[in-house]
Order: structure tokens, then C-alpha cells, then sequence
């Protein structure tokens, strides 16, 4: 074990590991966040705490991982490059470890140009793929960047993000490839709509053994509306969502949406679960944390697996 | 330029026209006996690509009350795209006139052919009339 | 060059409030290549300047000067008879902001930036500059085909591209070419994709800004 996590322990013993995620609030609230985290209580195995995700301002994650493990939950601490330089990186990651977080997922950080701070000096220090080393260089050679040891070592389950959809897709496998070589455990990827473009990845992924050096989670987000699948569609640069799913959305009734936005979730739960090399999902149900539950009971992926 | 003013009341328009074509034009409207208002005073120009921006805000600040630019037409400068910068600078005096809250109507492009005398008169008059609907620049008031 | 624009007629103005004889200096160095405080732009703002003072009914004079450069001290020197005896009360200068710096060390007068400096770049096409360049003091782009990840990748990649580039273009705006997919296609023309497969180093920044002020001294050329 390289951190003891319990989403490690699923995927080391083989098990489909299932994770959801939780953006805490535009506030100081504790309560939407407890509200939140009790839909996902027993439906997933560790919940990722966004990072001011879009870049706009919100509870620190770090925080919000600690109220989680309060709470008796796995947390799995998302930290982006955009807001902090190598001096807070490694300070932020002792004093999380310190809490008891024990997963984090290293990414670069939405452009504040996207948030309500576009006015923001960003930072981009080191990238995404150079904090995996960092949290690797710290976890397994006791020591930071600078070469001093760590008095106390924080030992973390490392992950990081895919976008099998973003451009030049043939890079797309080398950069996961990157990543894998730097150091990284299990990776989520962006949310799947195009399952054959998906597959290709996968294919491609699975031929240069990449499966086998890390784990990797498909990335699913239902669509809650035809509006929603639209946006995605049109605004959300790097992520494709075929016109095969609008059609489908725009032939129900309104009221019947979201049912169907479930339905096709649950049917690409079950294509993702098919493909080789997939081992676990990741379940982002943005602002639809209530509707967990019924989706991975629907899935067939309940009760969760009991590690210790 | 002031000195030959016959009514200190009346704008002054300076239109800075093309050897090529505009100012053939005016030539013309005046063999052909078409009246168009003495406001309007002419500066023979080599190709109005030779105008630049600040010939214009100078123009504005010493005297003129408006100004136009008239080339040839679009695909038919002696110079092959005088007329076309031209237009840019016209466009970009514009921007700044707006900037300093003076109306951007009082700089205007024209394309004239050698041969639209008639053109060329109604085009000055027109001119003339919408200078003369702006007043005189403020500054030029006690010119005459 | 230094690239740079013009600041809005009304913030100079603004600046230009409480003055009636200025001194406007531009630079026949990098701005006058694009544009921004050449001759041909001074004459150009010390015409507005003065429409405006006069549709204020206010005084207002303006001595234009253009030097070789605003970034070496000897030029600098040519307008001091100007500022010292000709009763300027202010300088407004359309250098980068170095010449504006240079002429506040000199002289005694406050001195205004007519101009915002936007970057180190150069020209795409007529009328259309692009940045190339950050200063980081440590070139790299070798690495990467002879494109600057630093300068030209909105979140200064190193390993990218990020999951943001679509259809050759960033995600921070459709019309920003995606630095790391210029980076890809050059590789992979060179033959080099397998170097892009290395995971490159944590960059040593302190060559940057974040070092501090940088200097360079050439003791071969002190006098």
C-alpha cells in the first residue's frame, strides 16, 4: 500500500471502484456541504473536493476534505497549479496529509480567464504533470523539492485527470503516458459522452500498457437537461458530446429530461464497465449529488465493497 | 486660410482629392457649370494615400470645420491600394474623433471617378450640409 | 520588439488635466516599428491632444520630439535645454514604459506613459502583433520545437497540452492558437514526437521576475 486509501484498497484488490465528487459552496456554509456528502454516504468510495473549480472562488478543498473525514467519509483532495506556487503545493500537501487526507489529484487548474476573478494574477509555477513528481518525490523519497527531508512523511495516493477528447487526440495517450511516468497511481478522466472515441483511447491506452501502471476511472456526468447536453456541447472546450445524445434528450418531453439523462448515464455506466482497461468510474453529478444514489443503484454498483 | 472668408458664420470643408480622379471630377463640375458651395476648399493630393491621419486631426484643429478624403474608386487607384489606406485612415480619425467627443461625421471617405463631375458636385454639397448641420468647431468660431 | 498601444485618449487626458505646455517625446525604437509612439504617432496625439484642450477653451501647447531611443541616458540628454528652459510642466512619453522611467530619473518635471507596453513580440501580418516571448532568462524552446510553452500556452505548460485545447485552439478563447498543439505538429514534422513523450523538469524560475529586478552586466564593454 502506498497510502492505504480506501479507494486504493478497492483497486488494488481488483474491485470496480466507484468515486463522486463535491464542489463546496460560493460561502462559508458547513451545512451544504453535509448535505451534499449524505447523498454520497455509501454510494462511492472516496468523493473528490473540487478546487475552485472554474476558477471561481469557493471553500478551500483542503477544508472541506477535513469536514468529509469528519463526517467518516474518504476524500480525495483535487489541487491545481493555477493559485499556488511549489512553496504552498508542498506546504498545502504536508498540512493535508497532516488531517488525514490521504488521495489527491493533481491537476493544472482551469484559466481564471473562465471564473469570476478573470482580474487574477494566476500562478502555473510547475503544471500538473510536474506536482505528480512533487507529491511522488515527497511520498517516496521522504524528501521535497528542494532536497530537504520531510520530517514526517505524507503518503499519498496519487491521481491526476485525462481528457481522452481534448486535441491532438494522438497525443492524448502519450501525455496519460507521461503522467504514468511521472508517477501517477489512478487516473479520472473528463466526462464521457463519445463512447467510440472513448474506446479508441482505451484501446490505445490498454496497447501501451498504460492499464496496467495506473487505474483508471471513466469519468461520467448525467445530463439533467437538453440545455445542459447543449451547453456542454457548444461551451465546454475539450469535451465531445455527439448530437446522437441531443436528439435523444430533445425527443422526450421536459418534464422527462432528467429520467432520460439517468437512463443514458446508467447505459454508459454499463458500456465504460465492458471496456478493457477501465477500473472504476467516476461519477460527477454537478449540482445533482441527490440523484447518486439512484443511479448507482440502478448501475448494479450497490452496496459498496467494505475494505478495512 | 481664413482671410478670403466671406461669412465668418459658414463651416469650411477640406477635401483632400486625388490627381487621378476626384479632383479631375471637381475640375469637370466646374467646366460643366454645376454650382457646389465655396465651402469647401480643395487640396490636390499625388493619390489620397499620401493623406495621413494627423494631415486630418490638423486640418480639424486649424481651420477646417469638417474634411473629407476623395480617391478613386475601390480597384482603381493609380497606386493600387492609395485609396484603400486611405479609407483606414479615415475610419481610424473617426474612432479617435469619437474618442475625444467630437462628432465622427465631420471626416468622410469618397470614391470618385475621373469622369463623375456631377458626383463630385453633390458630394460637396452634401458634405457642406451635414458640416453646416454640425456648426463650426468651437475652436475656429473667431477665425474671420 | 517591445510591443505597445496607445493608452485611451481619455486617461492621457486625464493625466493632461492640469497642464498647459508639455513636452510629448516618442522613440524611433521598437514602438515606432509597431506603431504605438513613432513621429508619425505623436504628431498624431499631440493633434488630438490639442482639439481637445481647445474644445475645453482651454490653453494648451505641445512640443513634440521623437529620439533614437528612451532607453540609454545620452538620448535622454537632448531634451534637457527643452525641459529646463522652455517652461514644461510635464512630459508625456510614448516609449515602453523604460523610456517614461528614464526621463523621470533626469528630470525634475512629472512625467506620464502615453503608452501601455503589452509584451515582447512580433509581427503576424501588417497592423497585427502577437507575443513570443516572457523574458523568463532561460530559454527553452529548443525543447519544444521553437515554440515558447511560456509565453505562447495561456497556463504555461510544460507537459501540455492541456485538456482545454480543441480543434488546434485554447480554451481560454477560440481565436488563441493552442501553443502545445503548434508544439505537436512541429515535433511530429521533425521526426521528434518521442521527445515530446519525456516528461520535462520543474523550470528554475528564479531567472525570471521571480528573482527579482534582473540586470546584465558586460564588463568587456564598461567604459
Amino acid at each position: 500500500m502506498k497510502a492505504g486509501s480506501k479507494l486504493e484498497k478497492i483497486l488494488t484488490s481488483g474491485q470496480f471502484a466507484v468515486t463522486g465528487e463535491l464542489g463546496p459552496p460560493r460561502g462559508a456554509d458547513v451545512e451544504v456541504i453535509k448535505k451534499k456528502a449524505e447523498h454520497l454516504r455509501g454510494m462511492v468510495d472516496s468523493i473528490n473536493v473540487t478546487d475552485n473549480q472554474t476558477s471561481v472562488v469557493r471553500m478551500c478543498s483542503m477544508a472541506v476534505c477535513k469536514l468529509l473525514l469528519e463526517m467518516g467519509l474518504e476524500p480525495n483532495l483535487q489541487m491545481t497549479c493555477r493559485d499556488r506556487n511549489r512553496i504552498a503545493i508542498q506546504s498545502d500537501l504536508l498540512g493535508a496529509y497532516a488531517l488525514g487526507i490521504k488521495n489527491v489529484l493533481c491537476l493544472s487548474g482551469d484559466h481564471n480567464k473562465f471564473g469570476d476573478h478573470p482580474q487574477a494574477k494566476n500562478v502555473f509555477d510547475i503544471d500538473s504533470i510536474q506536482l505528480i513528481q512533487t507529491v511522488k518525490q515527497m511520498r517516496d523519497d521522504g524528501k521535497l523539492l528542494s532536497g530537504q527531508e520531510c520530517e514526517g512523511v505524507p503518503k499519498f495516493f496519487i491521481g491526476a485527470a485525462a481528457n481522452p477528447f481534448g486535441d491532438p487526440f494522438d497525443f492524448r495517450p502519450i501525455r496519460l503516458a507521461k503522467k504514468v511516468e511521472a508517477g501517477v497511481d489512478f487516473i479520472q478522466t473528463q466526462c464521457i459522452y463519445n463512447m467510440e472515441k472513448f474506446r479508441e483511447y482505451m484501446k490505445r491506452v490498454v496497447d501501451m500498457g498504460l492499464a496496467e501502471k495506473c487505474y483508471i476511472l471513466a469519468g461520467i456526468t448525467p445530463l439533467k437537461s437538453l440545455g445542459m447536453a447543449r451547453y456542454m456541447a457548444k461551451f465546454v472546450p475539450g469535451l465531445d458530446v455527439p448530437d446522437y445524445y441531443l436528439k435523444r434528450l430533445a425527443g422526450v418531453e421536459k418534464k422527462k429530461q432528467a429520467e432520460e439523462g439517468i437512463k443514458i448515464a446508467i447505459e454508459q455506466i454499463q458500456e465504460v464497465r465492458e471496456i478493457e482497461g477501465v477500473a472504476g468510474i467516476h461519477l460527477m453529478a454537478i449540482e445533482w449529488e441527490h440523484k447518486v444514489p439512484e443511479i448507482i443503484k440502478a448501475a448494479g454498483l450497490y452496496p459498496r465493497p467494505e475494505v478495512n | 486660410m481664413d482671410a478670403d472668408r466671406k461669412q465668418p458664420e459658414e463651416p469650411k470643408v477640406l477635401a483632400f482629392c486625388c490627381m487621378y480622379c476626384a479632383y479631375a471630377a471637381a475640375d469637370m463640375a466646374g467646366s460643366m457649370r454645376l454650382t457646389y458651395p465655396p465651402n469647401v476648399e480643395i487640396i490636390l493630393v499625388p493619390c489620397t494615400g499620401r493623406v495621413e491621419i494627423h494631415h486630418i486631426l490638423e486640418a480639424l484643429e486649424n481651420g477646417a470645420d469638417g474634411v473629407c478624403v476623395a480617391g478613386c474608386e475601390e480597384g482603381s487607384c493609380h497606386f493600387s491600394v492609395g485609396n484603400l489606406k486611405a479609407k483606414k485612415r479615415v475610419a481610424y480619425v473617426k474612432t479617435l474623433l469619437e474618442e475625444l467627443g467630437i462628432d465622427p461625421d465631420r471626416v468622410e471617405m469618397f470614391h470618385i471617378s475621373a469622369s463623375q463631375g456631377p458626383l463630385f458636385a453633390k458630394v460637396a454639397s452634401e458634405m457642406t450640409e451635414n458640416i453646416r448641420r454640425l456648426g463650426i468647431l468651437k475652436w475656429n468660431k473667431q477665425r474671420g | 520588439m517591445v510591443v505597445a498601444e496607445r493608452k485611451p485618449i481619455k486617461e492621457i487626458l486625464a493625466m493632461m488635466a492640469e497642464y498647459k505646455k508639455i513636452l510629448l517625446v516618442g522613440c524611433k525604437g521598437c514602438v515606432t516599428v509597431c506603431c504605438a509612439g513613432g513621429t508619425k504617432e505623436v504628431g498624431i496625439l499631440a493633434s488630438a491632444l490639442r482639439i481637445a484642450k481647445k474644445k475645453e477653451g482651454k490653453e494648451f501647447e505641445v512640443i513634440e520630439r521623437t529620439l533614437e531611443r528612451q532607453c540609454d541616458p545620452e538620448y535622454i540628454e537632448q531634451v534637457a535645454s527643452i525641459v529646463e528652459n522652455d517652461g514644461i510642466e510635464a512630459i508625456l512619453s510614448m516609449a515602453c514604459s523604460v523610456g517614461p522611467q528614464y526621463l523621470a530619473k533626469r528630470f525634475n518635471v512629472p512625467v506620464y506613459p502615453a503608452l501601455n507596453t503589452t509584451f515582447i513580440g512580433g509581427a503576424l501580418e501588417h497592423g497585427v502583433w502577437a507575443e513570443f516571448c516572457q523574458a523568463c532568462g532561460n530559454c527553452v524552446i529548443h525543447h519544444f520545437g521553437g515554440i515558447c510553452p511560456v509565453s505562447r500556452c495561456s497556463k504555461s505548460l510544460f507537459n501540455g497540452p492541456c485538456g482545454g485545447s480543441a480543434g488546434g485552439k485554447c480554451e481560454i478563447n477560440p481565436e488563441v492558437d493552442c501553443a502545445w498543439h503548434l508544439i505537436y505538429e512541429r515535433m511530429k514534422a521533425l521526426g521528434k514526437l518521442d521527445d515530446m513523450a519525456k516528461v520535462f523538469p520543474i523550470k528554475d524560475w528564479s531567472t525570471s521576475r521571480d528573482g527579482g529586478p534582473r540586470k546584465v552586466v558586460r564588463e568587456d564593454m564598461k567604459l
